[in-house]
């Protein structure tokens, strides 16, 4: 099985199958076309509620993503070949500005949690000003 | 929205002056897996007893099927319609797994032969088997068997996990959300198990000295609730009055925590304005949530 869920963590099982299907894209294991399991197979297989699965299918098509075809289930969409390009492209200044956080002696536990803090707070500030989550 | 399969306004229930039930709201959504979260002694079976109409409230309303529990009529008619899988099991001994089965679905008008045979194979129980020596994870697999296939639009578990070992309790979960995602059916479970809820549930309610005191979807509640470690540029003089949502402000030094329950945003913006200060957000875990509000009570 591809996905794994750790449902008593804080973070919603939605929003961690979500992250696990785009991780999965980002890296190529997921590619355009390819099929995802039905919502019912996947809510079996993962011993999770089946709304839950239909929640992350359905953000996951809002965000471009994957398509749902009427009847005949999941698809990982065209469009994220696109995607796919500029993640390659992101993580190209990832790398360079993990580099030079490094070189300043920073751990990678403080690196993390700089990362992880200022995109709390980019989301506190895009929320306060009326913006939409994420 | 079509009207909730369950519904409780103000429930109250005396035992010998004890309150078991102290004005417990409960609203479950058609077709959701809910759970039904508290210690033991919280309340939960004697609120199923209620919906069932085995017991009569002091005060309150209880509603299953849009039918007042507390009419004895309509209770006939809820306990027809509702799969019960109840924490005693006490099946009668002395009959086989087969008998039991023919037994019980001479009761249920809209039984499901198909039901009864399948989870027979899936939860391997010997038909011929006397119930005195079946095991007591054999005993829970055969109420489920029971509750399920009554075929009815709303299964009642009461701690249904109790007893089993992690493998048994895995096989029962996937059987709960296999029936859920065949849709039409309502699962309403009652645990202290919380990892075995947050696994499955979509909707909880957490329950504690008969009131609900956290209530609502699970991925919901995940998104709200935020615990925020602040360390300042220096110690506070005065205590700072934080935004509406910071339920638990832990201080220490240089360094406050916070529990917030909702408004998080407005909570890391005050955080953010102090002088010198540096913030961290963390996720909260059904398990912090509980402990959290078990202990302030």
């Amino acid at each position: 099985m591809l996905f794994h869920l750790s449902p008593s963590s804080g973070v919603p099982i939605y929003l961690q199958l979500m992250e696990q299907v785009k991780h999965a894209v980002e890296t190529g294991a997921l590619r355009a076309g390819d099929q995802l399991p039905t919502i019912r197979k996947l809510a079996e297989d993962l011993v999770m509620n089946p709304n839950t699965v239909v929640r992350a299918y359905r953000e996951l098509q809002h965000e471009g993503i994957i398509e749902l075809r009427h009847g005949s289930g999941a698809y990982i969409s065209e469009a994220v070949a696109g995607r796919t390009r500029v993640t390659r492209k992101a993580q190209a200044i990832v790398q360079s500005a993990l580099e030079r956080l490094m070189s300043l002696d920073l751990t990678k536990d403080e690196a993390r949690r700089l990362f992880e803090n200022e995109l709390a707070l980019l989301r506190a500030e895009t929320n306060s000003e009326g913006g939409k989550n994420d | 929205m079509t009207d909730p399969v369950i519904e409780t306004q103000g429930l109250l229930k005396s035992f010998k002056g004890l309150n078991a039930l102290n004005g417990l709201n409960l609203s479950v959504p058609a077709g959701s897996i809910f759970g039904f979260l508290g210690r033991n002694g919280a309340g939960k079976t004697t609120t199923i007893k209620l919906l069932m109409g085995f017991l009569k409230p002091n005060g309150g309303n209880a509603c299953v099927f849009s039918l007042n529990a507390t009419d004895a009529a309509a209770g006939v008619e809820i306990r027809r319609r509702v799969g019960l899988v109840t924490e005693d099991k006490d099946l009668y001994p002395y009959m086989t797994v087969e008998q039991i089965v023919r037994f019980t679905r001479g009761f249920f008008p809209r039984w499901r032969d198909d039901l009864d045979q399948r989870y027979l194979k899936v939860f391997d129980l010997p038909p011929k088997r006397k119930i005195s020596d079946l095991s007591k994870g054999m005993r829970s697999k055969l109420m489920l068997l029971l509750g399920i296939s009554h075929g009815e639009e709303l299964l009642i578990l009461d701690e249904p996990t109790e007893g089993l070992d992690p493998v048994a309790v895995e096989e029962m979960l996937r059987e709960l959300v296999a029936i859920s995602g065949a849709g039409g059916t309502t699962i309403f479970s009652s645990s202290h198990q919380l990892e075995e809820v947050e696994q499955i549930a979509e909707h909880v309610c957490i329950i504690d000295r008969g009131a609900a005191i956290v209530t609502g979807s699970l991925d919901d509640l995940k998104a709200q609730y935020r615990r925020l470690r602040i360390v300042l540029g220096e110690e506070l003089r005065a205590p700072i009055h934080w935004a509406d949502g910071a339920d638990h402000v832990h201080q220490e030094g240089r360094t406050v925590e916070i529990l917030a329950s909702r408004n998080v945003d407005a909570i890391l913006n005050q955080a953010r304005s102090l002088p010198g200060a540096s913030v961290e957000c963390f996720p909260v875990t059904l398990k912090e949530i509980f402990l959290e509000h078990a202990r302030r009570n």
